[in-house]
């Protein structure tokens, strides 16, 4: 027998729907997403972190869950609303379907609502915060289970202002070896000798990032959120990476200033998403919250150089204000949807940022060259510290 | 980079006429085409020889040629148009052939024409299967292991090498034409030489089987700048085998992770790079095997298709719209997305929120002889798209929506024959029209979802929601009525059962179901399609009915004219339909109101956002329509403009007070039911052949009797002379009422006296109740007795006296008025012996509108619509017949090639798929233009077989004579020859196939005869001379089959190959 569950929404909108996860209670900021691939991976990305995540697309659990599309090694997300779960998972990769999945990662999760109408309230009126209740409390007393649920939606303070890098980030150095996914073969450790040494700051570093990078020839050491620029720099990489990440870059103080260090020293910097972010706010630049934010896999983002249209992976709240921006950070990126900034360049420093996600996991691969952007600078830069040695 | 300022004029290539695997898909894609490229400026010139498309209305383009879509007719129109370039990616594999022809034969070269769309390699190397498979081993990609053969000790090498099964498909043919499947060596070398015959260059593949494998399309757009995009994908549910267009296919793709369809994507756009496709659209169709994912480029379309039409319709992004502004040098960051009001660009992809699902629509019951099984050549006729928020939401609505008498998964298994095990597992195994169907049925049976699985090979996905489906309904079937509260009700109406679905469990009636709904509050909502998954709002009432919480209808105030549309095509009712439908309601928002479409095809032109204002994609069956009505509440519905589908519903619509405007729903009755038809003719003093309804074999045989052999007979109530025949004794009669038709009360057999050698002439009218305004009279070339759907006529007539002209436009008109017809009607009526007979009236749009429509320069549908809703003819200006001072004759097109071992006689059961028009300054030109003749058949001592039947014998010595003359050397059977001897005529007598060897068909088969004259009649005189027409046809030789046909060509062989071109444009005037 499946168990009721509700979504509330800070403006008292109530859905009720099906439990397809854990019993409990979570708040959280509710947006959508429209990849209509990728549930798995969206779920294990450590971005969405506090985030109630609605697919738009109604089947959600088609190809089940297996080890190889995580993205980190838990759910982080603070819940998941669908349409439909199917009853049936079928991929010769699933090894698990979804409702285990989130079971056992303990996710609440509601199905059977008109997903659509959320996402137009969404729309229309913006990412809100709402509250997620599921099983028997729901089923014991409704009215009663809406009201808790409404209170926890308005008592969640909102991402403004939050810093949850820290939260979701690693809690000691690592290093890292898997080489991205390939059809039969899996992930791959990585076995060629690396090239460049890249040091990864875990704002909340999705896999398949590290991936693409090992896969590129670098040693990737992994580091916390909170690690100061000196503790990196002492590491001698040929590159830092900034990842991506959940929440507000604003409060990440500690990590602005280690990234105003790093780049005094014409260390080449790489930032992706909340990276991104973190960059331009080093470099100087505001940033801002979006009505809506950008979450879904189809997004246009176009090259300002080249002209060129790239289709992109996207999942930010967030954004780089572009009139905020100083003389020595270029836009080099826009989006296509809402013209705002997605890609910036120091134009006095080997730095740049990338508001997308060029990883994808999920999502197009169209703008993975940008990680050989990056290799072509660690190249550029190692060869002319090794001059100047 | 904005468009190209360097070219002006752009000729644009149509799709010829509809045949299968070449439908009205390209009349939406070539429509948008014109559409597009017009509002850029561009000067247009359009050739498509289908009179029935939307496209080759003069208002389309600036320069419109209704001429045969083949090089050298197009090289008379560059030389006249001068054309800068030519679009040849919208009109299918007929305009990329014919684009091929220009160029080799020197005539884009010549004229100085560029192909814009797609390069001359780039359709190339998509095509040729070589060199397709080396650009695919150039990036990585994989192709089925495969042999090419030229002839048959090549392809039996090759099978050697491949084992069996293995799949053959024959080079530059469409829809897979004359392919298959191969399981064991004697069917391989039966396929292998008919595709050796087929292919135009005689070059066969032989492919791996990939039999059971996963079927994927993905519909890619691609700019000049290298901007690509993945509009859709689309995942088939029958697996590999089955040739997509006759493959039940769902959008999005629902079994692929992220991952695994990053690999299709990332594929799909390096072919586009690899094979060329600078700008436009092209579909990639891939092969995955379930087990590991190993994937297989099956084959690459460079140009819009069926599937991209389906892709258009199922995101909302207009593709050949698209792609027609990429050919001309926009990028698609510089398009905007229409839907969604132009808020986004075009370079994105869209999200859908829904389930599409598509279901091939087929008519075997049409041709008997053929085999019904579905193989790599596709055999379906027609479409039906249904979107719904779920699977079995989206599947369910596709069944009803396919107007094959079922409301969703109803059984279709004989449970009770004594060999019903074996049945089952065979219709699952060997997959017929009816799989889907029988699928349910083992759930029925019992059987589990890896049982069904092992025997079809489709996606366990799919198998688990239609047994559930299946076990929703067994739990219902054992409750009643009142069991179904609210919450159950709307939890059924979710999985997509329909009212007759959900009445027919419960046994009772589809009123009291819906009656009951009602009283529950339970009522769909409406979505909208906007390629964003609500992302941005959209401008665009696009929408379809779900139940779920939020309707976004948005319903206005507005005066609102509502047309329902025909639904899947089938032969009998086609793109004719379509086209009036879109004229009815471009007439109607013409004049102001708002005009609402209701339509399930998603090849039409009907079904583009466009054309009208609000557009449902919903099954044009009893709940949906009713439901939209309740919903809009329109000024009137029509309902005489999509054919028998809509047709079908006046008296239930009405009865439930939804507005139907035009001829009254009594009038169609007076018209559609035998014996009130009989007493209006007999109260206008008019004549019909003697006939009679009869409910019982007696009745049949006694009544017959009295009214005299031959006899058309045939069901009441079908359109397309569904199981229509001839009977010429006793003897045929009882057998086909005992085999053909079941008679009863409900279901009465008619019976016609049959004029035998009578000529058919079709008469459309449009009248606003008041006043009557003749369309046209069409003679027919064929006689009474051929379905008129299936004859060439020619417009005006060729040889009916003016006095008999206007006493059948007497007849006609009283009948109008007699019927009280608002808007249209079409007459039938043959002339023998000095008499006029009235065969029937049908006070609705006929299949004729189209082509009426372009003869006379005026859109009869439109002039319809707008009586319909009180606008009299007078009010419009039009009020006299325009006779138009040139000949149109339209010829029907057959399907027979794509069904072999059918015999292609023409008789009265419909079955031709398309039609194509000829214009000339005379008759003879104009059937001439209708014809693909083969250029040999002008030069003298060509060889003409004749056999005709007795009654024809009377004919013979004129036709013979004017063959002979004309340079025929002449070949006849034993009868026919000594008539033809008697008159003097030099004639070589040859055997029939049963008089022994060599016989006429091994003359055919050696390719010793170049055109035949072959009339027959009677069931087994059709039956024994059935090897001649179907050989002839596999010989592609020209093959006639009744004696007015015969005539007509010798007249157009007699004036010979130098035809002119002239626009419509020109010839009206304009």
């Amino acid at each position: 027998m499946q168990k009721p569950a509700i979504l509330v929404l800070q403006d008292g909108s109530v859905f009720h729907g099906v439990s397809i996860g854990a019993e409990g209670l979570s708040s959280g900021e509710v947006v959508f997403n429209t990849a209509m691939t990728g549930y798995q991976e969206i779920l294990t990305d450590p971005s969405y972190a506090r985030q109630i995540i609605t697919l738009t697309y109604p089947h959600i659990g088609n190809t089940g869950a297996n080890e190889e599309d995580n993205e980190s090694a838990q759910v982080w997300a603070a819940g998941l609303v669908i349409r439909d779960l199917p009853m049936l998972a079928s991929n010769f990769r699933s090894q698990q379907n979804l409702g285990d999945f989130l079971r056992l990662r303990n996710v609440v999760a509601i199905a059977d609502i008109d997903t659509r109408h959320l996402t137009r309230i969404l729309r229309d009126r913006g990412a809100m915060n709402g509250a997620l209740m599921a099983g028997a409390l729901v089923a014991a007393d409704p009215e009663q289970a809406a009201a808790t649920a409404l209170a926890a939606a308005q008592d969640f303070p909102g991402l403004v202002g939050m810093d949850l890098a820290q939260v979701v980030s690693c809690e000691s150095p690592y290093e890292w070896q898997e080489g991205v996914w390939t059809l039969g073969a899996g992930h791959q450790e990585v076995r060629q000798p690396s090239r460049y040494h890249v040091v990864a700051y875990d704002f909340g570093v999705k896999r398949n990032i590290l991936r693409m990078l090992t896969e590129r020839g670098c040693r990737v050491t992994v580091v916390p959120a909170r690690t100061p620029a000196d503790v990196v720099l002492g590491m001698k990489p040929d590159g830092v990476f900034l990842s991506n990440g959940p929440g507000d870059p604003e409060p990440c103080d500690y990590a602005i200033t280690a990234i105003r260090t790093i780049l005094e020293t014409d260390t080449p910097v790489f930032g992706i998403c909340l990276g991104h972010q973190l960059l331009a706010l080093a470099s100087g630049a505001r940033t801002a919250q979006m009505k809506l934010g950008h979450h879904g896999a189809n997004h246009p983002v176009q090259d300002l150089a080249s002209g060129k249209v790239s289709i992109s992976s996207q999942n930010h709240g967030f954004a780089v204000a572009e009139d905020s921006l100083p003389a020595n950070l270029k836009a080099t990126h826009k989006s296509l949807f809402d013209g705002t900034l997605q890609g910036i360049r120091r134009t006095d420093k080997p730095a740049f940022g990338f508001q997308g996600h060029p990883e994808a996991s999920p999502g197009p691969h169209d703008v993975g060259p940008v990680f050989d952007q990056f290799i072509g600078l660690l190249e550029t830069y190692r060869s002319r510290h090794q001059h100047s040695r | 980079m904005p468009k190209r300022s360097d070219i002006n004029s752009i000729l644009i290539i149509g799709a010829g006429p509809i045949v299968i695997g070449q439908a009205c898909e390209f009349d939406y894609s070539g429509t948008q085409a014109c559409q597009a490229l017009m509002e850029e400026g561009y000067r247009i010139i359009l050739v498509n020889s289908n009179p029935a498309t939307i496209m080759t209305d003069p208002g389309m383009a600036h320069a419109t040629y209704i001429e045969a879509v083949e090089w050298k007719t197009l090289e008379k129109i560059i030389a006249k148009e001068r054309p800068d370039a030519i679009l040849p990616t919208m009109g299918g594999q007929t305009a990329l052939n014919c684009a091929l022809d220009l160029d080799r034969e020197g005539v884009l070269a010549k004229y100085g024409v560029e192909l814009i769309g797609a390069k001359k390699s780039a359709i190339e190397k998509a095509e040729d299967r070589q060199l397709f498979d080396d650009a695919m081993v150039a990036i990585g990609l994989e192709t089925p292991r495969h042999f090419i053969a030229h002839n048959m000790e090549e392809a039996l090498a090759a099978s050697e090498n491949l084992g069996f099964p293995n799949i053959i498909r024959p080079s530059y043919t469409m829809g897979g034409s004359g392919g298959g499947i191969a399981y064991n060596k004697e069917e391989f070398v039966e396929i292998c030489a008919r595709g050796l015959e087929l292919s135009p260059i005689s070059e066969l593949l032989i492919d791996e089987s990939l039999i059971g494998w996963k079927e994927y399309e993905l519909e890619v757009v691609r700019d000049k700048n290298d901007n690509c995009i993945i509009v859709c994908s689309i995942e088939n549910l029958d697996p590999m085998g089955i040739h997509t267009g006759d493959s039940i296919t769902v959008a999005p793709a629902q079994t692929l992770t992220d991952k695994e369809y990053q690999i299709l994507r990332n594929a799909a756009i390096a072919v586009l790079r690899e094979i060329g496709v600078e700008t436009g659209g092209s579909n990639v169709q891939f092969a995955i095997n379930p087990d590991d994912g190993r994937l297989v480029v099956i084959e690459m379309n460079p140009r819009v298709s069926r599937s991209s039409a389906l892709a258009s319709k199922a995101t909302g992004f207009p593709i050949a719209r698209v792609a027609a502004k990429l050919a001309v040098g926009f990028t698609l960051d510089e398009l905007r997305n229409e839907i969604t009001g132009g808020v986004i660009p075009a370079s994105f992809e869209p999200s859908i929120d829904y389930v599409v699902t598509k279901i091939p629509r087929f008519t075997f019951e049409k041709f008997p002889q053929a085999a019904d099984r579905l193989t790599t050549q596709m055999k379906s006729v027609g479409e039906v798209m249904a979107i719904g928020r779920t699977f079995q939401e989206s599947i369910q609505k596709a069944l009803r929506g396919l107007e094959v008498g079922i409301s969703g998964f109803d059984p279709v298994h004989d449970f009770e024959s004594s060999d019903a095990r074996n049945i089952l597992l065979r219709e699952l195994k060997d997959a017929g029209c009816e799989r889907i169907r029988y699928v349910a049925d083992a759930f029925r049976a019992g059987m589990s979802v890896e049982e069904v699985f092992e025997y079809t090979r489709i996606d366990r996905w799919f198998l688990v929601q239609i047994e559930d489906i299946v076990r929703e309904e067994q739990v219902l079937a054992a409750l009643s009525l009142d069991a179904l509260d609210r919450d159950y009700l709307f939890q059924l109406k979710r999985k997509g059962f329909s009212d007759a679905r959900l009445a027919a469990v419960l046994a009772i009636s589809e009123d009291r179901m819906r009656e009951h709904r009602y009283s529950l509050g339970v009522r769909p909502v409406y979505k909208r399609v906007d390629t964003c998954a609500a992302e941005f709002r959209s401008t665009t009432a696009y929408m379809y009915s779900t139940y779920e919480e939020e309707c976004e209808a948005q319903v206005s105030e507005r005066q609102k004219i509502m047309v329902l549309g025909g639904g899947p095509n089938r032969i009998g009712q086609g793109i004719e339909f379509d086209y009036c439908c879109v004229h009815a309601a471009m007439a109607m928002r013409e004049d102001g109101y708002e005009t609402i479409m209701v339509n399930c095809n998603p090849e039409t032109v009907s079904t583009d956002f466009n054309i009208s204002d609000r557009l449902y994609f919903e099954p044009v069956t009893l709940e949906d329509v009713l439901e939209i009505v309740h919903l809009e509440n329109p000024k009137g519905v029509i309902v005489q403009f999509g054919g028998q589908t809509p047709l079908k519903l006046v008296t239930s619509l009405e009865r439930l007070g939804v507005p139907i405007i035009g001829t009254s729903a009594d009038a169609i009755d007076r018209a559609e039911d035998r014996e009130r038809f009989q007493h209006l003719i007999t109260r206008l003093g008019l004549k019909q052949p003697p006939n009679s309804t009869v409910r019982s074999l007696d009745e049949a045989v006694r009544e017959a009797e009295k009214i005299g052999y031959p006899l058309v007979v045939r069901p009441s109530y079908v359109l397309g002379g569904r199981a229509m025949e001839i009977v010429y004794n006793e003897a045929e009669l009882r057998r086909y009422i005992r085999d053909a038709v079941k008679v009863s009360h409900e279901s009465p057999v008619l019976l016609d006296y049959f004029l035998n050698s009578a000529i058919e002439i079709d008469v459309d009218v449009v009248s606003d109740g008041k006043q009557v305004v003749v369309g046209a009279i069409m003679q027919h070339i064929e006689q009474a007795g051929v379905h008129s759907g299936d004859s060439a006529c020619s417009l005006p007539p060729y040889s009916l006296s003016p006095d008999l002209q206007d006493e059948i436009r007497r007849q006609v008109v009283q009948l109008a008025l007699e019927l009280k017809v608002v808007g249209l009607m079409n007459s039938q009526l043959a002339y023998q012996d000095g008499e006029i007979y009235i065969i029937e009236v049908n006070p609705r749009a006929s299949r004729t509108v189209p082509f009426v429509s372009k003869c006379i320069g005026v859109s009869l549908a439109k002039i319809a619509a707008r009586c319909m809703v009180g606008k009299t003819l007078v009010e419009q200006g039009f009020t006299r017949e325009i006779v138009p001072s040139f000949y149109s004759v339209k010829e029907a097109i057959f399907p027979f090639n794509k069904f072999p071992g059918v015999d292609p006689i023409l008789g009265p059961e419909m079955k031709s798929t398309g039609e194509v028009m000829g214009i000339g300054q005379t008759f003879a030109e104009a059937y001439f233009k209708s014809q693909s003749f083969d250029e040999c058949l002008m030069q003298p001592g060509r060889k003409a077989f004749i056999s005709v039947r007795d009654a024809d014998k009377a004919a013979l010595p004129e036709l013979a004579r004017n063959y002979h003359e004309f340079g025929f050397v002449l070949y006849a059977t034993k009868g026919s020859a000594k008539v033809i001897a008697d008159a003097g005529i030099p004639v070589q007598a040859v055997n029939k196939v049963m008089e022994g060897r060599p016989h006429i068909v091994d003359m055919l088969k050696n390719d010793e005869i170049d055109l035949i004259v072959n009339t027959t009649e009677g069931r087994q005189a059709i039956a024994d001379s059935a090897t001649i027409r179907s050989t002839a046809l596999r010989h592609r030789v020209y093959c006639t089959t009744t004696i007015a046909s015969a005539r007509a060509v010798h007249e157009a062989l007699v004036f010979g190959g130098e035809t002119s071109v002239n626009s419509l444009q020109h010839l009206h005037g304009k």
